[in-house]
């Protein structure tokens, strides 16, 4: 994707890079050309590998002294907090570093949202996208159930429940997932097994998006198509990298902040006592990340109905690229798709803050009429508005931002091909 | 980001928000407040609280809750009550600790050591159960980050200690208290004045006691909060100086391209 080909200085890296070219890929990835007009928002990317290989090392520190037994996980996960050097620092890394790869993946996907990079010709890049984050949820939930307290047995044991409101063979797949008739030590042990292997089939689908992404290229906030290299790019190594460095240095201190000064302030108390099966909470709460789904869940008064929903909810977004209507790809020129966009979120944020209350009275009412606008907005709104909305003129490339005489938008990608 | 309606969005979440977020007119009492000295950015415990705190524990508390994961060498680490050695040693030896079995097979007993956690005070959670009218007294290692409020909620059962209101109908062994959940309480009020004697003079009132106990499961919940507070501001002192190293370095990297960053 350069324009140039690489060869190694070297005598021992061409004879090296002739039978495994690292040293190319090593070069393409430095002069990788990127937009050179992207914003903070896409500096998420190299901040959520940054979350991936946090989580990836101090998870594998804490399997070294965590214990998956019913009757030992509590008592060991003390003992890290306790007796192990450092033990607390790396737990409440790990613990608060899956919030905050949550955080970092909600932003990335909603600037995703935001500037069209789902579109053609990055559908393949969002959907591998998509399936990283319905990994990260199986990883973080089964994580939170390690500990083994109120909070992780109870939530293992909603969750796994929702697989029984298939018909006919629900019960027998729930058992089948649980190794056991309730919620027990298999489950815990399988758990502990998955959650040690999902973040490295994560990170071979990183490796892939990444991949995926350096077919095409970068979109950008103006949301064209550029020529690369061109003077609309930059070398990614020491532009981007320099920047990424410093977002991620910014993103670390708020990271630090949480770990140090407020370690539990993400987590539920409920967490911290024993796991119970006798002894049932007043509220049953997932962490803050897989709020908005579970507001969806309960908001259908039917079990099936709820489930089927909740995961609608998620594959609705692998054919987003194909319920977009619109060719135009950055919000920045739709000026009716930016007013639903910004309602979509609030719509988002509204069901997680939902999720989180009991679901009675005013909060259910909302968290219905949240759940329907949810499914408005992909099924209705994105088709329609795609297909009616009159769009901003669009510039023909980065460096000549706005377009002189407001040309139609299909004629400006016209332009923008040839340049 | 100011552009493209990001405002009008701010704006509406908050109207939105104001409008859900549940009234003020809950039943249940506000839980007290202490400004605890182990609160904020560099908050520290205060020594003479926990060793008193930890007398007012083994006096009173350790009758019924036990305190599974701490051992009696952490009563001598740093950040915490931090008696010597001599002390720590005195403390451990005045327990009799079950061990065994021996070459024999037999089970004995024999003095505690610092290396030992601290004995409960039952054999298992059922035998505290039955002991205790039904109820299970919590194993108060990690009580203060196992409860919403944490150190302000305990503190603040142990004042809440009242008449039941008029009509209010308890039944044997069932106590009021103000700020319990559901206002009932299987345990007594566990603190009354001069119940214990501090020996360094300290006036042994049930705020006193309340204070100095609920301070030393503070810090039985979390031993690494003085530790983890001084690294904390080390690391984000560290982290800021980087941040504006890296800053300027962009700067001058960003320099020759005709492009924001």
């Amino acid at each position: 994707m350069s324009d140039h080909e690489y060869t190694p200085k070297s005598k021992a890296g061409k004879w090296f890079n002739d039978r495994l070219p690292l040293l190319t890929l090593g070069a393409h990835l430095t002069d990788y050309p990127t937009p050179k007009n992207l914003n903070y928002w896409w500096t998420f990317g190299g901040i959520l590998t940054f979350c991936l290989l946090t989580q990836i090392i101090t998870g594998i520190v804490l399997a070294m002294h965590y214990v998956a037994h019913a009757d030992l996980a509590f008592a060991s996960v003390e003992h890290i907090m306790r007796d192990v050097n450092f033990g607390w620092l790396i737990r409440y890394i790990h613990s608060n570093g899956a919030s905050m790869f949550f955080l970092a993946v909600y932003i990335h996907i909603f600037r995703s949202l935001f500037y069209g990079s789902y579109k053609s010709p990055r559908e393949v890049i969002w959907i591998i996208g998509l399936m990283i984050y319905l990994l990260m949820m199986a990883a973080a939930f089964m994580g939170y159930v390690l500990p083994w307290g109120q909070m992780s047995f109870w939530g293992a044991t909603v969750i796994t429940n929702l697989f029984s409101a298939i018909p006919l063979v629900g019960d027998s797949i729930t058992t089948w997932l649980w190794g056991a008739y309730s919620v027990d030590n298999p489950t815990l042990n399988r758990f502990f097994s998955l959650h040690y292997l999902i973040p490295f089939l994560i990170l071979g689908l990183v490796v892939l998006h990444i991949w995926a992404l350096h077919v095409p290229g970068n979109n950008n906030p103006v949301g064209i198509d550029i020529k690369k290299p061109s003077k609309d790019t930059v070398p990614f190594h020491p532009y981007i990298t320099i920047k990424d460095a410093f977002a991620l240095l910014m993103f670390m201190i708020i990271f630090a902040g949480f770990v140090f000064f407020s370690p539990n302030v993400l987590g539920h108390s409920d967490n911290y006592i024993p796991a119970n099966p006798l002894v049932t909470p007043a509220h049953i709460v997932p962490e803050w990340y897989l709020l908005p789904f579970y507001a969806i869940l309960r908001s259908v008064p039917d079990k099936l109905g709820g489930v089927v929903l909740m995961f609608g909810a998620i594959f609705i977004l692998f054919v987003l690229p194909w319920l977009d209507t619109s060719k135009v790809r950055s919000a920045v020129f739709r000026p009716i798709y930016r007013q639903f966009y910004w309602i979509f979120l609030a719509d988002v944020l509204m069901l997680g803050y939902m999720g989180a209350m009991p679901a009675e009275g005013i909060y259910l009412i909302l968290a219905r009429v949240g759940t329907i606008y949810y499914f408005l907005h992909f099924i209705v709104v994105l088709p329609v508005v795609g297909l009616l909305e009159k769009t901003d003129p669009i510039p023909m490339s980065i460096s000549e931002p706005v377009l002189s005489g407001g040309a139609e938008p299909s004629l400006a990608k016209k332009n923008n091909d040839k340049i | 980001m100011i552009k493209y309606n990001f405002r009008k969005f701010i704006l509406l979440s908050i109207i939105i928000f104001a409008f859900i977020s549940p009234s003020k007119s809950e039943e249940q009492n506000k839980i007290l407040k202490v400004d605890w000295s182990f609160k904020g950015l560099t908050g520290k415990f205060d020594r003479a609280a926990l060793q008193r705190g930890f007398q007012v524990y083994k006096e009173v508390c350790s009758s019924c809750h036990s305190m599974q994961y701490l051992s009696y060498r952490n009563l001598g680490e740093s950040g915490g009550p931090e008696f010597s050695t001599e002390e720590v040693k005195a403390i451990s030896a005045s327990i009799e600790i079950e061990d065994g079995p021996d070459s024999q097979g037999e089970m004995f007993t024999r003095p505690g050591r610092p290396s030992d956690k601290f004995k409960s005070p039952y054999p298992n959670v059922n035998a505290s159960i039955a002991a205790n009218g039904g109820a299970y007294p919590p194993d108060m290692s990690v009580l203060v980050k196992a409860r919403p409020g944490g150190s302000n909620y305990i503190y603040s059962v142990l004042m809440g200690y009242e008449d039941p209101p008029t009509g209010m109908i308890l039944d044997d062994g069932v106590y009021y208290n103000k700020y319990m959940t559901g206002n009932k309480i299987k345990m007594s009020a566990p603190l009354l004045d001069e119940i214990v004697e501090y020996s360094d003079g300290t006036k042994a009132t049930v705020d006193q006691m309340a204070k100095d106990v609920t301070t030393f499961l503070s810090w039985a919940a979390e031993p690494e909060l003085e530790d983890r507070h001084k690294t904390g501001v080390k690391v984000i002192i560290y982290l800021i100086l980087l941040t504006i190293l890296v800053y300027l370095s962009m700067r001058k990297i960003w320099s020759g391209i005709d492009s924001e960053v």
